[in-house]
């Protein structure tokens, strides 16, 4: 099980907390079609997925990208158990969704590139290296339920 | 997978900013590496990899350089990097599944210092750009 120190949580919490989890979410999501088109398998019904642009500006991809964010959020209040917060979710994944958990690893590292381009320098390795921790851990959970 | 015309334009324009702090963004990515993926420093025992070290510097110099190389023969990254290629193929043995790692560090980094430039469209372009330096490296490995 992920174990996480209070540095990290603090390297976590304390820049979630300025984050817009609308603007993020949807950022995130739409990067991920984007830089890896074969995820856009997952969202047929999301309508013109055409181009970057298109993609960055629809209207669903922001609204999905929100949801998923603010679910991510609950994650950072339950960063010591990831699995059980997850456990409904990862069991939706799999048996509803069908998604590779390979994705969860994709959504994660671009959610931590987003993070870098927002933060900047406060951003660094140690931070840095706090959050790669937790979107594995994110990602593992999400897993955790697969059969 | 090759890069398209766009691409290839994209990661030119952006070179030049990026080779101007070329050390600072090596040794940063390094330092990510590091931190993030402690096991990668299994491969440097030789080094003093704390941040700040003089050897990360160096190192991080010559991982841009070689990017650099790269970039100046975006059209023949294979040519560009051959003898790199051997170097990890037949000395360094370096496991793939790292090239994807500090491939991720590098976008971090640059998404850090850049992101006026780092668009989505410029971001697919420097991914794809690492993937095929990544495959290149490791192409001679069996």
């Amino acid at each position: 099980m992920v174990h996480f120190s209070a540095e990290e949580k603090t390297a976590v919490t304390s820049l979630w907390g300025k984050v817009n989890v609308e603007e993020a979410g949807g950022e995130a999501l739409g990067r991920l079609l984007v830089v890896y088109p074969w995820t856009q398998r997952f969202f047929d019904n999301f309508g013109n997925l055409s181009s970057a642009s298109a993609i960055m500006g629809n209207p669903k991809v922001k609204a999905h990208g929100k949801k998923v964010l603010t679910s991510f959020g609950d994650a950072i209040k339950n960063m010591d158990n990831l699995k059980g917060a997850f456990a409904k979710l990862s069991e939706l994944h799999c048996d509803k969704l069908h998604v590779d958990p390979e994705n969860f690893r994709l959504l994660g590292n671009v959610l931590v590139i987003i993070l870098a381009s927002h933060f900047g320098k406060e951003f660094t390795p140690s931070v840095q290296a706090a959050w790669q921790k937790l979107v594995a851990g994110v990602a593992t959970a999400l897993a955790h339920k697969y059969h | 997978m090759s890069l398209t015309k766009a691409e290839r334009t994209v990661i030119l324009s952006m070179w030049d900013k990026i080779s101007a702090q070329a050390d600072a963004i090596g040794t940063e990515a390094l330092e990510r590496l590091f931190a993030s993926y402690p096991q990668t420093k299994t491969y440097f025992p030789h080094l003093d990899l704390r941040p700040g070290s003089a050897h990360l510097r160096v190192h991080g110099a010559k991982v841009v350089a070689a990017l650099g190389d790269a970039v100046k023969s975006i059209d023949n990254i294979a040519g560009a990097l051959a003898k790199l290629s051997e170097l990890h193929a037949y000395i360094l043995r370096v496991d793939p599944v790292n090239f994807k790692l500090l491939s991720h560090c590098l976008l971090v980094t640059v998404a850090s210092h850049f992101p006026a430039d780092f668009t989505a469209d410029a971001h697919t372009a420097w991914d794809k750009f690492l993937s095929i330096v990544s495959c290149v490296l490791t192409e001679k490995y069996r």
